[in-house]
């Protein structure tokens, strides 16, 4: 949604509000985190799960319904639970309890986190201060599927800011296909070449860009 | 916006989504795959553990000594680890900073990538459509929505975390703030000025 129009003024909370706003907004991230401990996904299928929601509910569902929505279409579609389910519980032990996630593993798992750095034998292809050219914002691999390519910056020039080694890459992490881990760059691209009238056209956005989502510039 | 053909059996569940919740969650108890007890510590972490007090915490170290300051700019992992800030959401940390040159403001246009271990709980605007679709094309404008106004001559940088990098902004210290020690320095670093929609001291 970068850079769409239509959307009103920010409303800034106060600078302490550091609480859920509501009780089950804390009940759904905990479910959808307490979940991943089954293992049944990885964080990009849960990423692209959220964006298969039928667009209409995407646009109309608050962030957190948006996590438990696509959390119950991910237990069904990976067969974890049947959508019978939902609304008669049934009470039998399942074979994938034995993972369940205890409270005494919770600090340690949030702490530990999921480090998404990889080592790959070939050299990065682009260096610090190169110009490139992102591609279309479009998955290779499958049609209509994830990529983390924002449409925004898709066709358009930039130099590279930082190299971070090389990342699990996305496209292929949320369907299953691997890690196939990409070099990662932060592209920088200044305002005038993605807005039409820039507030001011020496802004810039820096954006983090798989290395295949790139092609190099015809040096002149 | 991407598409597998997949199921949508969420729309089995209530529409009211703290019905929703709640549903979902009794058909997790009752098969034995999730623990009510870890529910509440997950939610007594995010509520009473983390929040932006962990990231003050270093940029106020960093604010009031350089040789720290070089440190968690160049390699920052290291230093999270000894201060105990590591955690999901929060793997791979860059800190950003802020010059009378350059101002730095973080989004994520595609979710809402947030530095969890050292904010916390996003708060509702960094998740909103209003900030995610703006922020990258009328940055000041956004900007002034939260009370902020930069001078003519200074550059904005917006970082959208389309990656698993997690930006953190380090403010600029207002003059008037340079005699503070770290502990009351720390306490007026608010999370919006390590986002980048406030400055130091700002009372938005």
């Amino acid at each position: 949604m970068g850079g769409r129009y239509g959307d009103g003024a920010i409303q800034p909370a106060s600078i302490n509000d550091k609480n859920f706003k509501e009780k089950w907004h804390s009940r759904a991230l905990a479910v959808t985190l307490a979940t991943g401990s089954l293992k049944q996904w990885n964080l990009d299928m849960s990423r692209h799960a959220r964006e298969c929601l039928p667009p209409k509910d995407y646009c109309a569902f608050s962030y957190y319904d948006k996590w438990i929505s696509a959390l119950a279409n991910l237990l069904v579609n990976k067969g974890v639970i049947s959508a019978d389910e939902f609304l008669d519980p049934i009470r039998k032990t399942h074979p994938l309890s034995s993972r369940k996630l205890l409270a005494a593993d919770v600090a340690g798992v949030l702490s530990k986190g999921a480090p998404t750095s990889r080592s790959v034998d070939s050299p990065p292809k682009f260096l610090v201060g190169q110009r490139v050219k992102t591609r279309r914002a479009v998955n290779k691999f499958i049609s209509g599927g994830h990529t983390r390519l924002p449409k925004y910056v898709e066709k358009c020039e930039g130099k590279i800011e930082i190299y971070h080694g090389a990342h699990v890459f996305p496209d292929t992490h949320a369907h299953n296909l691997g890690e196939q881990p990409e070099h990662l760059y932060t592209v920088s691209f200044l305002a005038s070449e993605l807005w039409e009238s820039p507030e001011n056209p020496s802004d810039t956005l820096c954006v983090d860009i798989w290395e295949s989502y790139l092609e190099p510039m015809n040096v002149p | 916006m991407p598409h597998d053909v997949e199921k949508h059996s969420h729309s089995l569940l209530p529409s009211d989504p703290e019905l929703k919740v709640k549903a979902l969650e009794t058909a997790l108890v009752k098969r034995g795959l999730i623990d009510p007890a870890a529910l509440d510590e997950i939610i007594d972490t995010y509520q009473n553990k983390i929040g932006p007090k962990n990231g003050a915490t270093i940029i106020a170290k960093a604010l009031l000594d350089k040789n720290f300051k070089k440190a968690l700019i160049d390699d920052p992992m290291q230093i999270l680890e000894k201060h105990g800030f590591l955690g999901r959401q929060g793997e791979h940390i860059k800190v950003v900073e802020n010059t009378p040159e350059i101002h730095n403001i973080v989004v994520c246009t595609l979710c809402s990538c947030y530095p969890w271990p050292l904010l916390g709980i996003p708060p509702t605007w960094y998740k909103s459509d209003e900030y995610r679709s703006r922020v990258v094309r009328e940055p000041r404008k956004c900007l002034s929505e939260f009370g902020v106004t930069l001078p003519k001559n200074t550059k904005v940088r917006v970082w959208d975390s389309t990656a698993e990098i997690r930006y953190l902004v380090l403010p600029i210290l207002p003059d008037k703030y340079k005699d503070f020690d770290e502990e009351h320095l720390s306490e007026i670093i608010s999370r919006d000025a390590m986002i980048g929609t406030a400055l130091i001291g700002d009372p938005s």
